[in-house]
């Protein structure tokens, strides 16, 4: 044998990760209202603007966000991707659009998944409503929106929500 | 006044996908040992170690600056771990430079790696997390939309991607270090390659690799010691932003115009595209470069990608940028930052081999990680400052 052959290369070592998340206040009003299928975001005490999910701060004035606001499952697509590889932790149908959503009544988009759209026609400024899970799964999870999907209205002209990029 | 530091040796490994001929010791071993035989230095001659690598989940060990704390001569010397997600070469080679200009120490040794290999970075990027969907993996999927937004902001022409990935990959030939090579590569190369997150190509993307770099840096009392060409720390910077704040413009962040305004009023600069003769800046997805030309203040919004149209990013153009081969060519993540901060150095130096930029006298290296929210550069330069 050489001395090659007698090096061991690699041993494999399975590392296992479980996460336990605590959400805290303004994460809890949120998976609150997501059970009963309401987009609870908060509203910042400096600059008005709507967080959502909330996180009980305004990163932008360092001020809390207290007053509560529904917003809309409604919304426009400011940016998206096309996946087209596949990822050991993802089993979603390849092609798909991974949007960022600007819901309506809100102040930062979120990512999410767009289905029932030919990919090839997904466009900056499209309008998209959220499709709900069937209410016997519901729980507190961000999860009860199970994909987003095309509205039948007039695109959002780019100037209207460009600063969310 | 701060006292001045130079870089005195440069070091790097081989980077390829699989380095399964070392073990991280051995890895960062190689490139330290590297340094100190182009600084003309022994172990002994080294005050502090200061190490980076990106998150401990990429290699699945944790806290691993322990257990390479004697194989880099830590043993019996203070010896730091920094970590920045993929800007930390970067910010590890200023807070290295940093010990030297507190006065603190003499000669720092500062090493950064990792190694892809022994884990999986996707899958380490893309864990599913209870407060958001996961729905995109890794660093492709989270930057494809950004650079999305930065085509229909500045109404770039489709095409500027594949020219920066033939030119760093171009480049990358000429680099005996680099990961990538493809010796026929050329534009229709790179455009007919697989779309993976669209409008990201296969070409287009950064690789997975094994690598190290290594730099000693002193002050100036013990620049002498050393006989090569001193790279001169002109000036340093690091900023940060939240990653989540409404209205956060992630294609032009502020901390990095923050940043990189910063540094040039340290450095003395008020025209970086006239004072400065090459960049090596983080470009993980070709499309990065004309983003960052702009970010960096060497174009004007929206025309960054003018600069690699022109072919002023090109390596005789005007302003060279990424004569390495790039992070396009060489991605060991935890390095990548400093990888590029060394080819700063390695250009003023003169000791850039066949990807040397001629007359290079002041260069910039930058580093950028997580979703666009840590920043870190530096200034290097032939003249004392």
């Amino acid at each position: 044998m050489s001395e090659e052959q007698k090096t061991v290369k690699a041993i494999d070592g399975p590392t296992r990760l479980e996460y336990r998340y605590s959400p805290g206040r303004a994460s809890t009003r949120f998976l609150r209202g997501m059970e009963q299928k309401k987009i609870l975001g908060q509203k910042c005490v400096g600059c008005g603007r709507v967080y959502v999910p909330p996180r009980g701060a305004c990163a932008r004035c360092g001020l809390p966000t207290e007053e509560e606001v529904e917003v809309q499952d409604t919304g426009t697509i400011v940016t998206f991707t096309i996946v087209r590889v596949p990822s050991q932790n993802i089993e979603i149908e390849l092609p798909y659009c991974a949007a960022s959503i600007l819901l309506d009544g809100a102040d930062i988009p979120f990512t999410a998944l767009l289905r029932d759209v030919p990919v090839e026609t997904v466009r900056l400024g499209m309008r998209v409503q959220g499709v709900w899970k069937p209410d016997a799964e519901l729980g507190p999870s961000f999860d009860n929106i199970d994909h987003f999907t095309a509205l039948d209205e007039p695109d959002v002209p780019f100037e209207k929500f460009q600063e969310h990029l | 006044m701060a006292e001045r530091c130079a870089v005195v040796g440069v070091g790097q490994t081989k980077h390829d996908a699989r380095r399964i001929d070392v073990s991280q010791v051995g890895l960062v071993r190689e490139a330290a040992e590297r340094a100190l035989e182009n600084a003309e230095l022994g172990w002994q001659d080294i005050d502090a170690v200061v190490i980076g690598k990106a998150p401990d989940l990429f290699e699945g060990v944790m806290m691993p600056e322990l257990f390479l704390a004697d194989a880099l001569g830590g043993a019996g010397k203070p010896m730091l771990r920094v970590h920045t997600a993929g800007s930390v070469g970067g910010s590890t080679a200023v807070v290295a430079a940093s010990l030297v200009q507190a006065g603190v120490h003499q000669r720092v040794l500062t090493v950064a790696y990792e190694k892809q290999s022994e884990s999986n970075a996707m899958w380490a990027l893309s864990i599913k997390i209870p407060f958001s969907q996961t729905i995109v993996a890794g660093a492709g999927g989270y930057f494809a939309p950004l650079i999305r937004g930065y085509m229909r902001r500045s109404g770039a022409p489709e095409d500027t991607g594949i020219r920066v990935a033939v030119k760093d990959r171009l480049n990358a030939l000429k680099n005996p270090y680099a990961h990538l090579k493809f010796p026929d590569v050329d534009f229709d190369q790179v455009a007919n390659s697989p779309m993976l997150w669209d409008p990201i190509r296969f070409l287009e993307t950064c690789p997975s690799s094994d690598g190290a770099c290594a730099l000693v840096l002193a002050a100036e009392d013990a620049v002498g010691a050393s006989p090569g060409k001193p790279a001169w720390v002109h000036a340093t910077s690091m900023r940060s932003e939240p990653t989540m704040f409404s209205g956060r413009d992630q294609v032009n962040p502020q901390a990095g115009k923050d940043a990189a305004a910063d540094l040039y009023k340290k450095a003395g600069i008020t025209n970086p595209r006239e004072e400065i003769d090459c960049a090596e800046i983080y470009v993980p997805f070709s499309w990065f470069e004309p983003m960052w030309m702009e970010n960096l203040g060497f174009a004007p919004e929206g025309e960054g990608w003018k600069m690699t149209y022109e072919g002023a990013t090109a390596l005789d153009g005007d302003l060279p940028v990424n004569m390495s081969g790039g992070v396009l060519s060489s991605n060991p993540i935890g390095a990548s930052g400093m990888l590029r901060f060394a080819e700063a150095a390695l250009q003023v130096r003169g000791e850039a081999g066949e990807h040397q930029v001629d007359g290079a006298r002041r260069a910039l290296g930058h580093a950028y990680g997580g979703g666009s929210q840590y920043f870190s550069m530096w200034i290097v330069g032939e003249a004392r400052p």
